[in-house]
């Protein structure tokens, strides 16, 4: 018999079925069963999200501006989904309050964002230096374009929600977080006591009290260690909290990749006579951050999820944005709609996060073999 | 002794906790010298020289470099260390720079000198060790052998007066061994003053004017190559003698 390429790749698939999913009776049953259930749940989750669902129009064609107007509370037990809450609100979900007559102010600032972070994130692209500058000056213009100041209207925080919240709370937290975290991780392992116990105090206190917990005593508490008649914005309290929090988990991961570093390494600058600041700026920070990133992104990914939490101060990000669009009358009742929405929307970033930290574990073990 | 003395120790005790390791050690070495320390592990060899340039701290007694006696002072140990260059077993090279970064970086950022000068001198050292070609590589890249010569490259890039060797040639495979001490054989031809803790007996004889033998933190014997191997004082320096040529 003559064994043709595509015949044998069949029997290869063939042969993989029968090892790994039908090896035994009760292999077979037990994947039968997943199947007939990944089915069920597949069909139904496909039917509801798309097949059955309404996007701006219900079955009759009109276009859908009340809850009553879904197809799903005309025919019930006939349709899906009625996703015109989240068109209608699109604006809502994505900026808050925003004017909308500056909304390109933000538009802009998003659009520039990836600009801002892709040389951070991946060292062998091309014209890396420039992207490096402009992450730089990227906090300053987008202060500048969301904010306002000279030449645009001043946009206040109260205003600010949906989206625009969340990723400001995320990236920005994140991004105050990273060089406070690598001052406590030094300052832990420093052979400073006074340092050194500050730090631990302050990592051990962080990390042993809840977000929320951080959320309430920053709205509370900070207006009381600044002068009177300075009251920072909420934003600005939850901004703090969020930071603070993030720094002392960072601080941990990064110490775990300090704690990495053969000694030697440290001898070996020390040697050359390398100070303190020279050997962990030049030697030990960049080998330890390397082994830290994936720790570090599993970090920025919690924290990116919690900043949910501050809708119980009051303010509007996306999660908050989504409960207020329930508690109006016109679409109460449409949960499902708005949960599953907002659940997708922080599965995209925590997601793509998740897959940048598994694509540097794989870097990492080529780049050190 | 008429010569100049750089390195002076006196009366240096140093603890681990309750391990007593170093033990009313004197040593003093004259310029140009090139002392030859062995002794059994454990015995004190590595830690002696390594309070030298104070990657350990001794608690009892004094050590003078140049004329800089090391105390807790940042000041005297940044000076000292700028003229000490160290030699490790493990190599210690800098994992994430190149060949060339590794040996620039010191006289770039603690010198202060141009990026390109120092480039320049570290090309010089590198074709001193003989692998000019591997200087865009990592040190992942090279062999044990090549690896601890751009280590004694990034040591004398620096230009030391004094050079520490711990045990440079332990933890390479058996045919690398040749082309690191060929390296240290030519530099003690020029003059540069040496500490070597090593068990290369072969090389102590040919370049060691002192050898000095250590056991439980203490000098036991202190002689030149040729009193030291043919007729050892001591039967703790006999004995490990006859343990270590016989192998």
């Amino acid at each position: 018999m003559i064994i043709t390429n595509s015949n044998l790749k069949i029997h290869n698939y063939y042969k993989w079925l029968q090892r790994n999913l039908f090896s035994s009776w009760i292999n077979s049953f037990l994947t039968i069963i997943a199947l007939i259930f990944l089915y069920k749940v597949g069909t139904f989750f496909l039917n509801w999200t798309f097949f059955e669902a309404d996007f701006r129009y219900n079955f009759q064609g009109d276009l859908i501006t009340d809850r009553i107007l879904c197809s799903k509370n005309i025919v019930p037990g006939e349709y899906g989904a009625c996703w015109a809450i989240i068109f209608v609100r699109w604006d809502q979900f994505i900026y808050g309050f925003y004017p909308t007559e500056e909304l390109w102010r933000v538009n802009l600032t998003f659009a520039l964002l990836p600009l801002a972070i892709v040389g951070v994130l991946f060292d062998k692209i091309p014209f890396r230096k420039y992207f490096i500058y402009f992450t730089f000056i990227f906090p300053f213009f987008a202060y500048y374009m969301l904010y306002g100041g000279p030449g645009f209207t001043v946009v206040d925080t109260n205003k600010w929600g949906g989206l625009l919240v969340t990723l400001f709370l995320g990236v920005t937290g994140i991004a105050l977080a990273f060089p406070l975290s690598v001052f406590l991780a030094l300052g832990r392992r420093s052979k400073m006591p006074i340092i050194k116990s500050i730090c631990i105090m302050f990592i051990e206190f962080i990390r042993g009290v809840p977000l929320i917990t951080l959320l309430f005593t920053a709205n509370v508490m900070l207006p009381l260690f600044l002068p009177d008649g300075v009251s920072p914005d909420n934003l600005l309290r939850a901004l703090v909290a969020v930071t603070l929090f993030q720094s002392a988990y960072m601080a941990e991961a990064i110490r775990g990749g300090l704690q990495a570093i053969p000694k030697g390494q440290l001898e070996a600058a020390q040697s050359l006579g390398l100070g303190y600041w020279q050997t962990n700026r030049k030697i030990i920070l960049p080998q330890a951050l390397k082994i830290a990133i994936p720790p570090i992104v599993n970090t920025c990914i919690g924290l990116f999820k919690d900043t949910s939490l501050v809708l119980i101060i009051g303010l509007f990000d996306l999660l908050g944005i989504g409960r207020a669009a329930l508690a109006d009358m016109t679409w109460t009742k449409l949960y499902y709609e708005v949960y599953v929405f907002i659940s997708i929307v922080f599965f995209i970033f925590c997601f793509g996060m998740s897959r940048y930290s598994l694509y540097l574990e794989k870097k990492l073990k080529t780049d050190n073999s | 002794m008429s010569l100049e003395q750089v390195i002076q120790l006196e009366k240096v005790n140093k603890w681990y906790d309750d391990f007593h390791v170093l033990k009313d050690i004197d040593l003093s070495v004259g310029k140009g010298q090139r002392i030859v320390i062995c002794g059994p592990s454990g015995s004190g060899k590595s830690t002696m020289i390594r309070c030298i340039n104070r990657l350990e701290a001794h608690q009892e007694g004094k050590i003078v470099v140049h004329g800089t006696e090391l105390t807790n002072d940042l000041k005297n140990i940044d000076l000292i260390r700028k003229n000490v260059g160290m030699v490790f077993q493990q190599f210690n090279l800098f994992p994430h720079l190149s060949v060339l970064d590794n040996i620039s970086l010191a006289p770039i950022w603690v010198k202060k000198m141009p990026k390109k000068e120092a480039e320049e001198i570290a090309m010089t050292y590198l074709e001193k060790v003989k692998i000019p070609e591997q200087a865009e590589k990592f040190p992942g890249q090279l062999s044990g052998g090549q690896q601890q010569r751009v280590a004694i490259a990034r040591s004398l890039a620096m230009n030391p007066d004094i050079m520490l060797f711990d045990e440079p040639t332990s933890a390479l495979d058996p045919e690398m061994i040749k082309e690191v001490l060929d390296v240290m054989v030519q530099l003690a031809e020029e003059g540069m003053t040496m500490l070597v803790v090593t068990h290369e007996m072969g090389f102590a004889k040919t370049v060691a004017d002192q050898m000095i033998f250590m056991d439980e933190g203490r000098i036991i014997e202190q002689a030149t190559p040729d009193e030291f191997f043919n007729d050892p004082k001591s039967d703790r320096t006999k004995l490990f003698l006859s343990q270590i040529l016989n192998h």
